[in-house]
Protein backbone atom coordinates (compact mmCIF):
# COMPACT_ATOMS: atom_id res chain seq x y z
CA UNK A 1 0.00 0.00 0.00
CA UNK A 2 2.71 2.46 1.04
CA UNK A 3 5.18 1.49 -1.69
CA UNK A 4 2.63 1.54 -4.52
CA UNK A 5 1.19 4.79 -3.16
CA UNK A 6 4.59 6.47 -3.26
CA UNK A 7 5.14 5.19 -6.81
CA UNK A 8 1.85 6.83 -7.79
CA UNK A 9 2.80 10.11 -6.06
CA UNK A 10 6.09 10.02 -7.98
CA UNK A 11 4.15 9.55 -11.21
CA UNK A 12 1.86 12.49 -10.35
CA UNK A 13 4.87 14.76 -9.82
CA UNK A 14 6.32 13.70 -13.19
CA UNK A 15 2.97 14.09 -14.95
CA UNK A 16 2.56 17.55 -13.43
CA UNK A 17 6.02 18.57 -14.64
CA UNK A 18 5.18 17.33 -18.14
CA UNK A 19 1.92 19.29 -18.20
CA UNK A 20 3.75 22.51 -17.41
CA UNK A 21 5.51 22.17 -20.76
CA UNK A 22 2.30 23.55 -22.24
CA UNK A 23 3.69 26.98 -21.38
CA UNK A 24 6.66 26.35 -23.70
CA UNK A 25 4.36 26.27 -26.71
CA UNK A 26 2.84 23.72 -29.06
CA UNK A 27 6.07 22.45 -30.58
CA UNK A 28 7.82 21.74 -27.27
CA UNK A 29 4.72 20.10 -25.75
CA UNK A 30 4.03 17.87 -28.75
CA UNK A 31 7.70 16.95 -29.04
CA UNK A 32 7.72 15.89 -25.38
CA UNK A 33 4.49 13.90 -25.82
CA UNK A 34 5.88 12.09 -28.86
CA UNK A 35 9.16 11.40 -27.09
CA UNK A 36 7.24 9.63 -24.31
CA UNK A 37 5.87 7.20 -26.88
CA UNK A 38 9.07 7.12 -28.89
CA UNK A 39 12.64 6.01 -28.36
CA UNK A 40 13.14 6.21 -24.58
CA UNK A 41 15.82 3.66 -23.57
CA UNK A 42 16.44 2.82 -27.25
CA UNK A 43 18.51 0.80 -28.22
CA UNK A 44 18.35 -1.05 -24.88
CA UNK A 45 14.71 -1.83 -25.71
CA UNK A 46 13.05 -1.47 -29.11
CA UNK A 47 11.70 1.97 -29.93
CA UNK A 48 8.17 2.53 -28.65
CA UNK A 49 8.32 -0.23 -26.05
CA UNK A 50 9.04 1.99 -23.09
CA UNK A 51 5.57 3.51 -22.92
CA UNK A 52 3.96 0.05 -22.80
CA UNK A 53 6.34 -1.24 -20.14
CA UNK A 54 5.65 1.94 -18.18
CA UNK A 55 1.87 1.58 -18.58
CA UNK A 56 2.02 -2.03 -17.40
CA UNK A 57 4.08 -0.91 -14.39
CA UNK A 58 1.58 1.85 -13.54
CA UNK A 59 -1.38 -0.50 -13.96
CA UNK A 60 0.29 -3.02 -11.66
CA UNK A 61 0.92 -0.28 -9.08
CA UNK A 62 -2.71 0.89 -9.23
CA UNK A 63 -4.12 -2.65 -9.03
CA UNK A 64 -1.84 -3.60 -6.11
CA UNK A 65 -2.72 -0.31 -4.36
CA UNK A 66 -6.47 -0.82 -4.82
CA UNK A 67 -6.13 -4.50 -3.93
CA UNK A 68 -4.44 -3.80 -0.60
CA UNK A 69 -6.95 -1.02 0.10
CA UNK A 70 -9.75 -3.51 -0.50
CA UNK A 71 -8.17 -6.05 1.84
CA UNK A 72 -7.57 -3.42 4.53
CA UNK A 73 -11.15 -2.16 4.24
CA UNK A 74 -12.57 -5.68 4.48
CA UNK A 75 -10.43 -6.39 7.52
CA UNK A 76 -11.34 -3.07 9.14
CA UNK A 77 -15.05 -3.71 8.67
CA UNK A 78 -14.78 -7.05 10.48
CA UNK A 79 -12.45 -5.62 13.15
CA UNK A 80 -14.68 -2.61 13.85
CA UNK A 81 -17.57 -4.82 14.93
CA UNK A 82 -20.91 -3.17 15.55
CA UNK A 83 -21.24 0.56 14.97
CA UNK A 84 -21.18 3.13 17.76
CA UNK A 85 -24.50 4.87 18.34
CA UNK A 86 -22.58 8.09 18.97
CA UNK A 87 -19.07 8.63 17.67
CA UNK A 88 -16.87 11.68 18.08
CA UNK A 89 -13.42 11.76 16.52
CA UNK A 90 -10.58 13.83 17.92
CA UNK A 91 -7.62 13.42 15.62
CA UNK A 92 -9.03 12.05 12.36
CA UNK A 93 -8.70 14.47 9.45
CA UNK A 94 -11.20 14.79 6.61
CA UNK A 95 -8.50 13.51 4.24
CA UNK A 96 -7.88 10.42 6.39
CA UNK A 97 -11.60 9.69 6.76
CA UNK A 98 -12.23 9.85 3.01
CA UNK A 99 -9.26 7.74 1.85
CA UNK A 100 -11.34 4.73 0.81
CA UNK A 101 -14.33 6.28 -0.92
CA UNK A 102 -12.16 9.17 -2.11
CA UNK A 103 -9.88 6.61 -3.72
CA UNK A 104 -12.82 4.97 -5.48
CA UNK A 105 -14.09 8.35 -6.73
CA UNK A 106 -10.71 9.53 -8.02
CA UNK A 107 -10.12 6.11 -9.60
CA UNK A 108 -13.43 6.38 -11.47
CA UNK A 109 -12.47 9.79 -12.81
CA UNK A 110 -9.08 8.38 -13.82
CA UNK A 111 -10.91 6.03 -16.19
CA UNK A 112 -12.64 9.05 -17.79
CA UNK A 113 -9.30 10.85 -18.00
CA UNK A 114 -7.65 7.90 -19.77
CA UNK A 115 -10.60 7.48 -22.15
CA UNK A 116 -10.36 11.18 -22.91
CA UNK A 117 -6.66 11.84 -23.45
CA UNK A 118 -5.01 8.42 -23.80
CA UNK A 119 -7.53 6.25 -25.65
CA UNK A 120 -9.20 9.37 -27.12
CA UNK A 121 -12.56 7.62 -27.16
CA UNK A 122 -14.29 10.57 -25.48
CA UNK A 123 -13.45 13.58 -27.66
CA UNK A 124 -14.06 16.83 -25.80
CA UNK A 125 -14.25 19.21 -28.73
CA UNK A 126 -11.37 18.10 -30.96
CA UNK A 127 -11.36 16.07 -34.19
CA UNK A 128 -9.43 12.89 -34.95
CA UNK A 129 -5.77 13.53 -35.64
CA UNK A 130 -5.45 16.45 -33.22
CA UNK A 131 -2.04 16.76 -31.53
CA UNK A 132 -1.57 16.62 -27.74
CA UNK A 133 -1.30 20.41 -27.44
CA UNK A 134 -4.46 20.96 -29.49
CA UNK A 135 -6.37 18.40 -27.39
CA UNK A 136 -5.23 20.09 -24.19
CA UNK A 137 -6.16 23.61 -25.31
CA UNK A 138 -9.49 22.72 -26.95
CA UNK A 139 -10.55 20.75 -23.86
CA UNK A 140 -9.76 23.38 -21.27
CA UNK A 141 -11.30 26.20 -23.23
CA UNK A 142 -14.51 24.64 -21.88
CA UNK A 143 -15.31 25.80 -18.35
CA UNK A 144 -17.19 22.66 -17.32
CA UNK A 145 -14.10 20.54 -17.99
CA UNK A 146 -11.87 22.91 -16.02
CA UNK A 147 -14.36 22.70 -13.16
CA UNK A 148 -14.54 18.90 -13.37
CA UNK A 149 -10.75 18.64 -13.30
CA UNK A 150 -10.52 21.16 -10.44
CA UNK A 151 -12.87 18.95 -8.40
CA UNK A 152 -11.04 15.79 -9.39
CA UNK A 153 -7.75 17.29 -8.30
CA UNK A 154 -9.29 18.14 -4.91
CA UNK A 155 -10.00 14.42 -4.39
CA UNK A 156 -6.52 13.49 -5.64
CA UNK A 157 -4.73 16.02 -3.44
CA UNK A 158 -6.76 15.15 -0.33
CA UNK A 159 -5.78 11.53 -0.96
CA UNK A 160 -2.12 12.52 -1.27
CA UNK A 161 -2.36 14.74 1.82
CA UNK A 162 -3.04 11.75 4.09
CA UNK A 163 -1.44 9.12 1.87
CA UNK A 164 2.01 10.69 1.66
CA UNK A 165 2.40 10.93 5.44
CA UNK A 166 0.74 7.55 5.98
CA UNK A 167 3.06 5.81 3.50
CA UNK A 168 6.17 7.03 5.28
CA UNK A 169 4.67 6.22 8.69
CA UNK A 170 3.94 2.66 7.51
CA UNK A 171 7.51 2.35 6.26
CA UNK A 172 8.66 3.24 9.79
CA UNK A 173 9.78 6.83 9.17
CA UNK A 174 7.65 8.24 12.00
CA UNK A 175 10.30 8.28 14.70
CA UNK A 176 9.13 11.11 16.98
CA UNK A 177 6.50 13.82 17.43
CA UNK A 178 8.77 16.17 15.47
CA UNK A 179 9.19 13.76 12.56
CA UNK A 180 5.41 13.33 12.50
CA UNK A 181 5.04 17.09 12.09
CA UNK A 182 7.66 17.12 9.33
CA UNK A 183 6.03 14.29 7.36
CA UNK A 184 2.61 15.87 7.71
CA UNK A 185 4.05 19.23 6.64
CA UNK A 186 5.66 17.60 3.61
CA UNK A 187 2.36 15.90 2.81
CA UNK A 188 0.58 19.27 2.81
CA UNK A 189 3.36 20.72 0.66
CA UNK A 190 3.20 17.94 -1.95
CA UNK A 191 -0.62 18.08 -2.01
CA UNK A 192 -0.68 21.85 -2.56
CA UNK A 193 2.18 21.66 -5.07
CA UNK A 194 0.30 19.02 -7.07
CA UNK A 195 -2.91 21.04 -6.98
CA UNK A 196 -1.28 24.26 -8.13
CA UNK A 197 0.96 22.50 -10.64
CA UNK A 198 -1.87 20.57 -12.23
CA UNK A 199 -4.48 23.35 -12.24
CA UNK A 200 -2.31 26.24 -13.43
CA UNK A 201 -2.13 25.02 -17.06
CA UNK A 202 -5.89 24.33 -17.52
CA UNK A 203 -6.67 27.69 -15.87
CA UNK A 204 -4.20 29.47 -18.16
CA UNK A 205 -6.03 27.92 -21.13
CA UNK A 206 -9.45 28.78 -19.67
CA UNK A 207 -8.43 32.43 -19.20
CA UNK A 208 -7.03 32.54 -22.71
CA UNK A 209 -3.37 33.06 -21.74
CA UNK A 210 -2.42 29.86 -23.53
CA UNK A 211 -4.03 29.38 -26.95
CA UNK B 1 -26.29 17.98 39.05
CA UNK B 2 -29.13 16.35 37.21
CA UNK B 3 -28.16 14.32 34.16
CA UNK B 4 -29.78 12.13 31.56
CA UNK B 5 -27.89 8.93 30.80
CA UNK B 6 -28.29 6.86 27.68
CA UNK B 7 -26.59 3.56 28.48
CA UNK B 8 -25.99 0.55 26.25
CA UNK B 9 -27.80 -2.46 27.74
CA UNK B 10 -27.09 -5.93 26.41
CA UNK B 11 -28.02 -9.04 28.42
CA UNK B 12 -25.19 -11.16 26.99
CA UNK B 13 -22.92 -11.53 23.99
CA UNK B 14 -25.56 -13.19 21.84
CA UNK B 15 -28.39 -10.82 22.78
CA UNK B 16 -29.31 -7.75 20.80
CA UNK B 17 -28.39 -4.59 22.69
CA UNK B 18 -29.81 -1.10 22.71
CA UNK B 19 -29.59 2.28 24.40
CA UNK B 20 -31.68 2.77 27.56
CA UNK B 21 -32.42 6.20 28.98
CA UNK B 22 -32.16 6.88 32.73
CA UNK B 23 -32.61 10.12 34.66
CA UNK B 24 -30.18 10.62 37.51
CA UNK B 25 -30.54 13.37 40.16
CA UNK B 26 -28.19 14.63 42.90
CA UNK B 27 -24.96 13.85 41.09
CA UNK B 28 -22.01 15.59 42.72
CA UNK B 29 -19.64 17.33 40.30
CA UNK B 30 -16.78 15.80 42.31
CA UNK B 31 -17.90 12.25 41.63
CA UNK B 32 -15.84 10.22 39.23
CA UNK B 33 -17.67 8.84 36.24
CA UNK B 34 -17.65 5.38 37.83
CA UNK B 35 -19.06 6.72 41.13
CA UNK B 36 -21.85 8.25 39.08
CA UNK B 37 -22.48 4.81 37.55
CA UNK B 38 -22.48 3.36 41.12
CA UNK B 39 -25.15 5.91 42.03
CA UNK B 40 -27.16 4.87 38.98
CA UNK B 41 -26.85 1.21 39.95
CA UNK B 42 -28.03 1.91 43.52
CA UNK B 43 -31.05 3.65 42.08
CA UNK B 44 -31.73 0.83 39.62
CA UNK B 45 -31.37 -1.80 42.36
CA UNK B 46 -33.91 -0.03 44.57
CA UNK B 47 -36.25 0.21 41.60
CA UNK B 48 -35.83 -3.52 40.98
CA UNK B 49 -34.04 -3.06 37.65
CA UNK B 50 -30.91 -5.05 36.80
CA UNK B 51 -27.86 -2.81 37.50
CA UNK B 52 -25.57 -1.79 34.63
CA UNK B 53 -22.55 -4.10 34.37
CA UNK B 54 -19.24 -2.25 33.90
CA UNK B 55 -15.59 -3.12 34.43
CA UNK B 56 -13.52 -1.39 37.09
CA UNK B 57 -10.82 -2.18 39.63
CA UNK B 58 -8.25 0.24 41.07
CA UNK B 59 -10.11 3.48 40.28
CA UNK B 60 -6.76 5.23 40.33
CA UNK B 61 -6.13 5.23 36.59
CA UNK B 62 -3.33 2.67 36.74
CA UNK B 63 -4.87 -0.78 36.26
CA UNK B 64 -6.51 -0.49 32.84
CA UNK B 65 -9.66 -2.32 33.87
CA UNK B 66 -12.24 0.42 33.39
CA UNK B 67 -13.14 1.94 30.09
CA UNK B 68 -16.31 2.93 28.30
CA UNK B 69 -17.07 5.14 25.33
CA UNK B 70 -18.59 8.37 26.63
CA UNK B 71 -20.30 10.75 24.21
CA UNK B 72 -18.61 8.95 21.33
CA UNK B 73 -15.02 9.04 22.55
CA UNK B 74 -13.09 6.41 24.50
CA UNK B 75 -12.76 7.25 28.24
CA UNK B 76 -14.73 10.43 27.46
CA UNK B 77 -11.56 12.01 26.08
CA UNK B 78 -13.55 14.64 24.17
CA UNK B 79 -15.10 15.86 27.46
CA UNK B 80 -11.87 15.78 29.46
CA UNK B 81 -9.20 18.51 29.34
CA UNK B 82 -6.43 15.93 29.83
CA UNK B 83 -5.79 12.31 28.79
CA UNK B 84 -7.74 10.18 31.23
CA UNK B 85 -9.14 6.81 32.18
CA UNK B 86 -12.88 6.58 32.81
CA UNK B 87 -12.31 6.37 36.59
CA UNK B 88 -10.32 9.60 36.58
CA UNK B 89 -12.92 11.49 34.58
CA UNK B 90 -15.06 13.59 36.88
CA UNK B 91 -18.62 14.76 36.55
CA UNK B 92 -17.47 18.39 36.64
CA UNK B 93 -16.38 17.81 33.04
CA UNK B 94 -20.08 17.72 32.14
CA UNK B 95 -22.71 20.43 32.28
CA UNK B 96 -25.70 20.25 34.63
CA UNK B 97 -28.65 18.82 32.72
CA UNK B 98 -26.41 17.17 30.13
CA UNK B 99 -27.35 14.04 28.23
CA UNK B 100 -24.46 11.56 28.34
CA UNK B 101 -24.16 8.55 26.04
CA UNK B 102 -22.33 5.52 27.44
CA UNK B 103 -21.35 2.59 25.22
CA UNK B 104 -18.95 -0.35 25.54
CA UNK B 105 -15.69 -0.63 23.54
CA UNK B 106 -16.79 -1.87 20.15
CA UNK B 107 -14.43 -4.07 18.16
CA UNK B 108 -14.47 -7.48 16.52
CA UNK B 109 -11.63 -8.51 18.85
CA UNK B 110 -13.54 -7.29 21.94
CA UNK B 111 -16.88 -9.13 22.06
CA UNK B 112 -19.43 -7.70 24.53
CA UNK B 113 -19.95 -9.92 27.58
CA UNK B 114 -22.69 -7.85 29.19
CA UNK B 115 -23.79 -4.20 29.01
CA UNK B 116 -20.53 -2.20 29.14
CA UNK B 117 -18.22 -5.16 29.83
CA UNK B 118 -16.16 -6.53 26.94
CA UNK B 119 -13.82 -9.51 26.65
CA UNK B 120 -10.26 -8.21 26.27
CA UNK B 121 -8.42 -11.53 26.59
CA UNK B 122 -7.22 -11.01 23.00
CA UNK B 123 -4.67 -8.62 24.52
CA UNK B 124 -3.41 -11.37 26.84
CA UNK B 125 -2.89 -13.67 23.86
CA UNK B 126 -0.95 -10.94 21.99
CA UNK B 127 1.32 -10.56 25.04
CA UNK B 128 1.70 -14.35 25.27
CA UNK B 129 2.85 -14.36 21.64
CA UNK B 130 6.04 -12.48 22.52
CA UNK B 131 5.50 -9.59 24.93
CA UNK B 132 7.96 -10.92 27.49
CA UNK B 133 11.65 -11.66 28.00
CA UNK B 134 12.97 -15.09 28.91
CA UNK B 135 15.34 -15.05 31.90
CA UNK B 136 16.98 -18.07 33.48
CA UNK B 137 16.59 -18.27 37.23
CA UNK B 138 19.59 -17.59 39.41
CA UNK B 139 20.89 -14.80 41.61
CA UNK B 140 19.85 -11.28 40.70
CA UNK B 141 22.38 -9.44 38.50
CA UNK B 142 24.16 -6.38 39.89
CA UNK B 143 22.25 -3.15 39.55
CA UNK B 144 23.47 -1.12 36.57
CA UNK B 145 25.41 -4.12 35.22
CA UNK B 146 23.61 -3.62 31.91
CA UNK B 147 24.02 0.01 30.81
CA UNK B 148 21.00 1.62 29.12
CA UNK B 149 21.28 5.03 27.41
CA UNK B 150 19.05 7.63 29.10
CA UNK B 151 17.07 8.41 25.94
CA UNK B 152 16.28 4.74 25.37
CA UNK B 153 15.43 4.16 29.02
CA UNK B 154 12.98 7.09 28.89
CA UNK B 155 11.39 5.77 25.72
CA UNK B 156 11.08 2.27 27.21
CA UNK B 157 9.46 3.69 30.36
CA UNK B 158 7.03 5.84 28.35
CA UNK B 159 5.96 2.83 26.30
CA UNK B 160 5.77 0.62 29.40
CA UNK B 161 3.11 2.89 30.92
CA UNK B 162 0.53 1.21 28.66
CA UNK B 163 -2.13 -0.27 30.95
CA UNK B 164 -3.79 -2.35 28.23
CA UNK B 165 -7.20 -0.72 28.66
CA UNK B 166 -8.10 -1.07 24.98
CA UNK B 167 -9.11 2.54 24.35
CA UNK B 168 -6.86 2.57 21.26
CA UNK B 169 -8.86 -0.28 19.71
CA UNK B 170 -12.16 1.32 20.73
CA UNK B 171 -11.20 4.60 19.03
CA UNK B 172 -9.56 3.20 15.90
CA UNK B 173 -11.71 3.47 12.76
CA UNK B 174 -10.04 0.22 11.61
CA UNK B 175 -10.43 -1.60 14.94
CA UNK B 176 -6.66 -2.00 15.05
CA UNK B 177 -4.67 -2.78 18.22
CA UNK B 178 -1.41 -1.48 16.77
CA UNK B 179 -0.83 1.12 19.50
CA UNK B 180 -1.15 -1.51 22.24
CA UNK B 181 1.08 -4.00 20.39
CA UNK B 182 3.66 -1.36 19.48
CA UNK B 183 3.85 -0.08 23.08
CA UNK B 184 5.10 -3.49 24.24
CA UNK B 185 7.37 -3.85 21.18
CA UNK B 186 8.93 -0.43 21.84
CA UNK B 187 9.23 -1.02 25.60
CA UNK B 188 11.27 -4.20 25.13
CA UNK B 189 13.11 -3.16 21.95
CA UNK B 190 14.73 -0.22 23.77
CA UNK B 191 16.25 -2.35 26.54
CA UNK B 192 19.23 -4.74 26.42
CA UNK B 193 17.11 -7.45 28.09
CA UNK B 194 14.69 -7.33 25.17
CA UNK B 195 17.28 -7.85 22.43
CA UNK B 196 17.65 -11.69 22.33
CA UNK B 197 13.99 -12.19 21.40
CA UNK B 198 13.48 -8.87 19.60
CA UNK B 199 12.85 -10.15 16.06
CA UNK B 200 10.81 -13.24 16.92
CA UNK B 201 8.77 -11.07 19.31
CA UNK B 202 7.63 -8.59 16.69
CA UNK B 203 6.76 -11.35 14.21
CA UNK B 204 4.86 -13.34 16.84
CA UNK B 205 2.95 -10.42 18.32
CA UNK B 206 1.89 -8.94 14.96
CA UNK B 207 0.80 -12.38 13.73
CA UNK B 208 -1.27 -12.88 16.90
CA UNK B 209 -2.69 -9.34 16.56
CA UNK B 210 -3.94 -10.19 13.08
CA UNK B 211 -5.17 -13.63 14.13
CA UNK B 212 -7.30 -12.02 16.86
CA UNK B 213 -9.18 -10.17 14.15
CA UNK B 214 -7.89 -6.67 14.78
CA UNK B 215 -7.62 -4.40 11.75
CA UNK B 216 -4.66 -2.76 10.03
CA UNK B 217 -3.17 0.64 10.92
CA UNK B 218 -3.81 3.50 8.48
CA UNK B 219 -1.98 6.15 10.56
CA UNK B 220 -5.03 8.24 11.46
CA UNK B 221 -3.98 8.85 15.07
CA UNK B 222 -7.28 8.41 16.95
CA UNK B 223 -5.61 5.81 19.19
CA UNK B 224 -2.91 8.11 20.54
CA UNK B 225 -5.46 10.91 20.93
CA UNK B 226 -7.54 8.90 23.44
CA UNK B 227 -4.71 6.97 25.14
CA UNK B 228 -4.89 7.71 28.89
CA UNK B 229 -1.14 7.16 29.18
CA UNK B 230 -0.14 9.27 26.20
CA UNK B 231 1.53 6.42 24.29
CA UNK B 232 2.79 8.31 21.21
CA UNK B 233 2.00 7.36 17.63
CA UNK B 234 5.71 6.91 16.90
CA UNK B 235 5.72 3.64 18.86
CA UNK B 236 3.83 2.27 15.83
CA UNK B 237 6.73 3.60 13.74
CA UNK B 238 9.07 1.54 15.94
CA UNK B 239 6.91 -1.56 15.40
CA UNK B 240 6.93 -1.01 11.63
CA UNK B 241 10.73 -0.61 11.56
CA UNK B 242 11.25 -3.68 13.75
CA UNK B 243 8.80 -5.73 11.69
CA UNK B 244 10.61 -4.82 8.46
CA UNK B 245 14.02 -5.58 9.98
CA UNK B 246 12.70 -8.90 11.35
CA UNK B 247 11.89 -10.01 7.80
CA UNK B 248 15.65 -10.14 7.16
CA UNK B 249 16.29 -12.18 10.33
CA UNK B 250 15.88 -15.93 10.60
CA UNK B 251 14.46 -15.68 14.17
CA UNK B 252 10.87 -16.65 14.71
CA UNK B 253 8.65 -17.74 11.89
Amino acid sequence: MAVTGLILVGFLLMHMYGNLKVFLGEEAFDHYAHWLKGDILYPLIPSGWFIWIFRAFMLAAILLHAGSAWRLARKAKAARGSKYVVRKTIQETYAARTMRWGGVILGTFLIFHLLQFTAQVIKTGWNSGAGPYEMFVVSFQQWWLVLAYALWMVTVCLHVRHGFWSAFATLGANTSATSRKIWNGLAYFIAVLLYVGFMIAPLAVAFGWVK
Amino acid sequence: MNITLRVWRQANGAAKGGMQTYQLADVSPDMSFLEMLDLLNEKLTIEGIEPVAFDHDCREGICGMCGVVINGSAHGRSASPVPTTTCQLHMRSFADGATIDVEPWRAGGFPVIKDLVVDRTAFDRIIQAGGYISVNTGSAPDANAAPVPKVKADRAFDAATCIGCGACVAACPNGSAMLFTSAKITHLAMLPQGQPERWSRVKGMVAQHDAEGFGGCTNIGECAAVCPKGIPLDTIGQLNRDLMTSLFKSDGK
